[in-house]
């Protein structure tokens, strides 16, 4: 019998929650790392048992934890509780939580500032992990996008980190800017039909393609278009939210940018807007259907400066057409007197038959809905804000 | 010259070194923040770049270093701390700073 495990980073810890394949009745496990930002937990698909989470702190620093028993006890990779990896002074090395960007002559592209919000040089400085993004063929192996934004890969359970230096490096990385929510590295999407092939979106810089593995990157903005810079089409600039895919269909993404929902067809080398009737199209998350690939879902938001749905009231969208049209989803959410954001990592897609959708909120819900978006049911109602949802169906 | 110091710690820290409030390290040489939170991440390895940073090795800027009622936290990391605190009888406190309500 199948069960989800659901994966909840909170700015107040983290949560694991688990059901059945009815999902109707959770069990909920937490808060693990009370009190410290949890941005983001994930558990690998090749060994479901490893999950990474990003424990993070404006006081305290990052701190990268790692379980191998599916979220029941946590360690910090290389540092287990008895057994200090040390170094020749009899010192803890804490080298998970070292993210060390690349400043090589090898390289050839020792970057050393990006622009500020004024346009002014700003020095590169490590400030937290956004996202993990675990191998889909080695359980060991993960990625990490970070602030400022840079990628970073483990190939050793995420023990040691290396900048991946070509991303910074493709040319432009010194005229990237930071959105308002800082210049993260927020969305790693893995093709799964060719390992060769990744992507990267960056606020505010835009999306990235890499074709060789994560050696060398260009950017894939062509079709953008954003207001807010002084060439609304420029090849790099654009405050990408969110990008998905669906695994039978490498080659056609989906992107909820600051404004406007966009689809491409041709592995982001073009974008086409696809916001149709959406009641706004400013957004965060954007997911497609586990079984559907022309299925997608957004949550819409009222404006760049009034993080709330629409009217009070919390609709997701869904498009049975790849977009542009869209039918609202309300049965089970507040229809009145909601203000909450759902911020970009946090909707997610379960793979069981009847697929499941799940979404948290920065109001502490977490909302699930096991027959594809029609009606929905709250799982928990008042946690601390939420950063993340991530869901693991187990066999 | 060996030391026994009392050090306590803010809740994120408890909670990440799995201790108690206050700690005892025992520090070796001259008893400074740098020798104290040296000795206190030998002891708790999951504390190492919490309170110093890894990468610049000085103090992180919301953090602060109280001891004796005085606030050291703008002194040089490797100055001697009073007698009080090497004698164990006055704890170091390392503090997240607050800023606003």
């Amino acid at each position: 019998m199948s069960k989800v495990r659901l994966l909840v980073g909170t700015r107040k810890g983290a949560f694991v929650m688990t059901s059945d394949e009815s999902r109707q009745k959770w069990d909920i496990d937490g808060p693990h790392f009370a009190g410290w930002e949890v941005y983001h937990i994930k558990g690998s698909q090749v060994d479901p048992n490893r999950i990474y989470a990003s424990q993070t702190s404006d006081w305290f620093g990052q701190i990268i934890q790692r379980s191998d028993d599916g979220g029941k006890t946590w360690q910090q990779p290389g540092t287990p509780a008895g057994a200090p990896a040390t170094d020749e002074q009899g010192m803890p090395l804490a080298e998970s939580n070292k993210f060390v960007y690349d400043t090589s002559e090898e390289t050839g592209k020792p970057l050393t500032t990006h622009q500020w919000y004024d346009g002014t040089p700003h020095p590169w400085e490590f400030k937290r992990v956004w996202h993990l993004e675990p191998s889909l063929d080695d359980a060991d192996t993960v990625y990490a996008g970070v602030e400022d934004a840079a990628l970073f890969r483990s190939t050793d359970g995420a023990q040691n980190w290396q900048e991946m230096p070509g991303l910074r490096g493709h040319g432009r990385g010194d005229e990237w800017t930071p959105g308002a929510g800082g210049m993260c590295l927020h969305t790693i999407l893995l093709d799964p039909t060719n390992p060769q092939r990744m992507y990267v979106a960056i606020s505010a810089a835009g999306a990235f393609r890499s074709d060789d593995g994560g050696d060398t990157w260009h950017p894939i903005n062509n079709g953008l278009v954003s207001d807010f810079i002084p060439n609304p089409t420029a090849e790099i600039g654009h405050c990408v939210h969110r990008i998905d895919m669906h695994p039978n269909n490498p080659n056609i993404l989906y992107m909820q940018k600051h404004w406007d929902v966009m689809r491409s067809e041709d592995y982001g080398d073009s974008w086409t807007e696809v916001s149709g009737n959406l009641p706004s199209d400013f957004g965060f998350p954007i997911a497609v259907h586990a079984h559907e690939p022309e299925t997608i879902y957004v949550i819409p938001i009222l404006s760049d400066s009034l993080h709330y749905p629409p009217e009070g009231k919390l609709r997701v969208y869904r498009s049975r057409g790849g977009g542009e049209e869209w039918e609202a989803l309300t049965n089970g959410l507040p229809q009145e007197n909601c203000y909450v954001n759902i911020l970009r990592d946090a909707m997610c897609v379960d793979r069981m038959e009847s697929c499941g959708i799940y979404f948290g909120t920065t109001g502490g819900q977490v909302y699930c809905s096991a027959d594809s978006g029609d009606n929905w049911m709250t799982i928990a109602a008042h946690l601390p804000p939420v950063l993340s949802v991530e869901v693991q169906t187990l066999d | 010259m060996s030391a026994t110091i009392r050090i306590t710690l803010p809740f994120h820290l408890q909670t990440l070194a799995q201790c108690e409030p206050e700690v005892e390290v025992q520090v070796n040489g001259v008893v400074s923040v740098l020798s104290a939170v040296r000795a206190l991440e030998m002891k708790y390895p999951t504390l190492r770049g919490a309170i110093i940073d890894l990468y610049t090795t000085q103090r992180r800027p919301k953090v602060r270093f109280f001891a004796c009622a005085n606030d050291v936290s703008l002194l040089p990391l490797d100055n001697e701390l009073p007698a009080e605190i090497a004698a164990g009888k006055e704890p170091l406190m390392v503090i997240g700073a607050i800023s606003g309500g």
